[in-house]
């Protein structure tokens, strides 16, 4: 595997094994190099600031390094105020998928409060135990029963103190709102009195989450009802501080230079004798130039100054043109390298093909573009040494990941860092990494003063990893009775998540090759999946058509009894599928799709208008979605909603375009994304199943829009569009 | 070069010493504390940086403050009476209309003027003067929701 195109010093690495791709840190700085700092004018003193004492020390409720805290001490989990309000510590993160609201009715749950009497803190390395980052639908099946287990065994030993304070046996005591009161004599004990028991933190401490028994999903209090979100009022009265919002005494604002084009690389610069310099830390480290100022304006033109000197060197670099046979030309077929082609094959495997008669094959290639997840709110820091120890503000999914970052830029020991991240602007898989941390970090530590430093709209687009590209060959057959004889799947490049075939076929063969990307990539809400998904159901519609079957119908056909079924049947029937599948005009078409994904289930039927010489429009889209037991409804459906709408930009118009190593959609007015005006009527239905374990429900829901999308424009038109965006110029 | 500029901001008067070149955005957020309205492009293409100028909304990224000298500036800050919540920003809570909730303060502040322009807006029009505020977390079906309930007869 080749690096990508920045300058970097750690090799691309690319987890096949894992259910994500990553994307690589930005920076290594060279500490036995000196740095070039530089102030001009007078107006900057380089010291140890005094206004930096306000910082807290690190080593407060839990260091880092103890890997997964799968057997912390409940100390450490929580902390019960003499209030009555308990106190979560987890590293998961909040980044609008509602994981604060949801973490905390687990606590409730369990510890048998309303949703009110739990506060969590969130994603501080210095307090919280590392349940990992917050990726790939993790915190639903795996850190909502953590909690629950957690938050279960707190309850036990809270029973047990109050049985013994009242002098009863614990079987006796009902516990119920903070309240533990003994059945037969109606005396008891409150939550915030038991709190004020000397014997309960040690209690806790040598106690770690153990067996006791969570409540079924069908005796729910808390959890399975839509509990408003937790912080809702600090979001409406703009006192929320997300990280670009994070304000530290004497903080300067910070920017970095970039490179004009993809694969630069820098040859000199000069400072100039220029006024906006003035009064500005310059630092230069290797590849990384930046500068920090009293604010971003100056920082700005600053850096603008500093552009018009620096001598570049540019390389070629493959243009979005010609992209997907550089993917096909680079992948990477050997078995010995890393990483390793992933070849599933069943039956005969892709030979089955040759037997069939060329009539009954399809060969199909479709193509999936770089997308961006332009959040909101772009990577910001916030970055402050103190004698030698670094905090730093931040919003990312992976505290830990960023905490190593830092240590491994800065030579720091774990204990030196302390990474915070507040709730953050909704991220979708593209804040995993931490080079806006090692960036303000740097400017920081040049500068004696804690420096904030956000990324602008366009360098979120150009330099912020995206979601891969992908070329996916397909070659099917159908037999004599029009069923799936034989399949063979090949992604390059974009990933092997939502790879396998989840209907009928006798022989097959799934592969995933990686390639070089020009581009950097990483995860993205639900990432391969989204692309695998697009060229399967698609693939699935030719080979219905060429049956002559109803593309539902010719699914059902080839598809156990199951999940997956079960949204197909739902959605077909909410949609009247039937109907308006045999009442299709060449103005109006119908498509459908389903997939599963991180199991959990999805099927959406879309309708689509097209005018002569105007842009096609998704007038609706219905979607069915099951993902085990229902946690909080309200939230679930604006999950569902949100990923469809989503979806719409990956599926229409969204799409990375550059040439000569430059970005040609690096703002909103050249790269659409869906607004308002653009959402279809969504019709939705959430099957619930309180007999199955709750699995996450972030990304799945994106996965089946394409397809769906991309068949009914066929079903209207007789016209099969094989490529992600579908209608990059709006038509 | 940096002068003093005479600001009211929320029914405040406020002095800055600013370069009056600088986005309103800016200045906000950097010299008055106020970070309740966003950077989300720089150019106005997104709406997360929307403050009200004399009632009408804008987009603080592409104002300069200069521009805003002389003129009535209301931010997210200064809409609720003391603990009250101004009526969009409990429509907003109640119809969970913000998952991030990043972008809220920008819709909310469109929806203010939309609402005190007209107060009872047709479905098309809601979206017609919301269209120029992204989501990326896409919630625009509670933002819509919330919006129509604040603007519907009570
Ligand atoms: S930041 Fe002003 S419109 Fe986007
Ligand atoms: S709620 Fe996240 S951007 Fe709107």
């Amino acid at each position: 595997m080749s690096r990508h195109t920045l300058t970097l010093t750690t090799p691309y690495v690319l987890e096949a094994e894992r259910y994500e791709l990553r994307a690589d840190g930005l920076y290594r700085f060279d500490p036995d190099r000196r740095a070039f700092v530089q102030v001009l004018g007078a107006s900057l003193v380089i010291a140890a600031s005094a206004a930096t004492a306000s910082a807290q020390p690190n080593g407060g409720r839990r260091r880092r390094g103890d890997e997964q805290s799968r057997t912390e001490s409940l100390d450490q989990r929580f902390h019960i105020g003499a209030d009555g309000v308990v106190t979560v510590f987890t590293s998961k993160v909040e980044v609008g998928q509602g994981s604060r609201t949801q973490l905390t009715q687990a606590a409730a749950e369990e510890l048998r409060l309303p949703a009110d009497r739990i506060r969590l803190v969130m994603a501080d390395t210095a307090l919280c135990p590392d349940d990992g980052g917050t990726a790939g639908s993790r915190t639903t099946p795996a850190n909502v029963p953590q909690i629950r287990r957690a938050a279960a065994a707190a309850r036990e030993i809270l029973l047990a103190l109050a049985a013994q304070r009242l002098q009863v046996d614990p079987s006796q005591l009902d516990c119920r709102e903070g309240l533990f009161a003994d059945r037969s004599s109606g005396k008891q004990l409150t939550l915030a009195e038991l709190a004020q028991n000397d014997a309960l933190k040690s209690l806790l401490q040598d106690a770690a989450s153990g067996e006791a028994s969570l409540a079924d999903a069908d005796q729910w209090k808390v959890l399975g009802t839509s509990v408003p979100q937790v912080n809702a009022r600090d979001l409406v009265t703009g006192a929320a501080r997300f990280p670009s919002d994070v304000s530290r005494p004497g903080m300067l604002y910070g920017k970095v230079l970039r490179a004009p084009t993809y694969n630069a690389t820098l040859q000199s610069l000069e400072i100039p004798a220029d006024p906006a310099l003035s009064g500005v830390t310059i630092v230069r480290d290797n590849s990384f130039v930046g500068v920090a100022a009293g604010n971003s304006w100056l920082a700005a033109a600053a850096i603008d100054a500093l552009a018009a000197a620096a001598k570049w060197d540019n390389p070629p670099h493959p243009s979005s043109d010609e992209l997907f046979t550089h993917l096909k030309k680079t992948a990477s077929h050997d078995g010995d390298a890393w990483p390793r082609p992933r070849v599933d094959a069943w039956g005969d495997g892709a030979q089955a093909l040759d037997s069939v008669p060329p009539e009954r094959r399809l060969a199909a290639d479709y193509t999936v573009a770089y997308i961006q997840h332009a959040p909101l709110e772009p990577r910001a820091a916030v970055a402050q040494w103190n004698d030698g120890q670094l905090t730093v503000w931040t919003g990312s999914q992976q505290p830990s990941r960023v905490h190593s970052e830092l240590s491994a830029a800065f030579q720091l020991p774990a204990d030196r860092v302390r990474v915070i991240v507040p709730d953050t602007g909704g991220s979708f898989g593209g804040k995993h990494t931490g080079e806006v941390a090692v960036e303000a970090a740097r400017l920081a530590k040049a500068a004696g003063k804690p420096v904030s430093l956000r990324w602008s709209r366009e360098e979120e687009f150009t330099w912020a990893y995206c979601r891969p590209a992908g070329l996916i060959e397909v070659r099917a057959a159908l037999d004599d009775a029009g069923r799936i004889a034989a399949w063979d799947f090949t992604n390059y490049n974009s990933g092997e998540s939502g790879i396998r075939l989840p209907y009928d076929a006798p022989h097959g063969r799934t592969q995933f090759l990686a390639a070089d990307s020009p581009l950097r990539q990483g995860s993205y809400r639900a990432l391969a999946s989204t692309a695998n998904n697009f060229a399967r159901e698609s693939a699935i519609d030719e080979l219905a058509a060429m049956a002559a079957a109803d593309p539902l119908a010719f699914r059902l056909a080839h598809l156990a009894d199951g999940r997956l079924k079960d949204v197909l049947t739902a959605v077909a029937e909410k949609f009247t599928w039937t109907e308006r599948y045999a009442r299709r005009a060449a103005d109006r078409g119908v498509g459908l799709a389903c997939g599963t994904e991180k199991g959990s289930f999805v099927a959406a039927c879309v309708e689509v208008e097209v005018q002569p010489g105007g842009a096609p429009r998704v007038t609706t889209v219905c979607q069915a979605f099951e993902c085990g037991a229902i946690q909080n409804p309200a939230n679930l459906r604006r999950q569902v909603e949100g990923a469809i709408i989503m979806g719409l930009g990956g599926a229409l118009t969204e799409q990375m375009v550059f040439k000569d190593g430059r970005l040609a959609t690096a703002s909103f007015s050249k790269y659409a994304v869906p607004r308002m005006a653009d959402v279809p009527q969504l019709d939705i239905v959430l099957l619930n199943r309180p007999d199955l374990p709750s699995v996450g429900a972030g990304e799945t829901p994106i996965i089946a829009v394409a397809p769906a999308i991309a068949n009914a424009l066929a079903n209207a038109t007789g016209r099969r569009i094989r490529s992600m965006p579908l209608i990059p110029g709006g038509s | 070069m940096t002068q003093q500029l005479k600001l009211k901001v929320n029914g405040r008067d406020v002095a800055v010493d600013a370069h009056g070149e600088r986005p309103l955005l800016d200045v906000l957020r950097e010299d008055l504390g106020l970070t309740g309205a966003k950077y989300g492009c720089g150019e106005g293409q997104c709406g997360a940086c929307t403050v009200l100028l004399d009632g009408a909304a804008v987009r603080s990224c592409v104002t300069t403050v200069a521009d805003a000298v002389g003129m009535s500036i209301e931010t997210i800050e200064g809409l609720g009476e003391g603990d009250a919540l101004h009526p969009l920003q409990q429509a907003f809570v109640d119809h969970g209309a913000a998952q991030c909730g990043y972008c809220v303060p920008g819709q909310i502040m469109s929806a203010v003027a939309l609402l005190r322009e007209n107060a009872r807006p047709s479905r098309a029009e809601i979206i017609a003067a919301m269209n120029g505020n992204l989501c990326r977390c896409c919630n625009y079906p509670s933002i819509l929701a919330a919006i129509e309930h604040a603007a519907s007869p009570k």
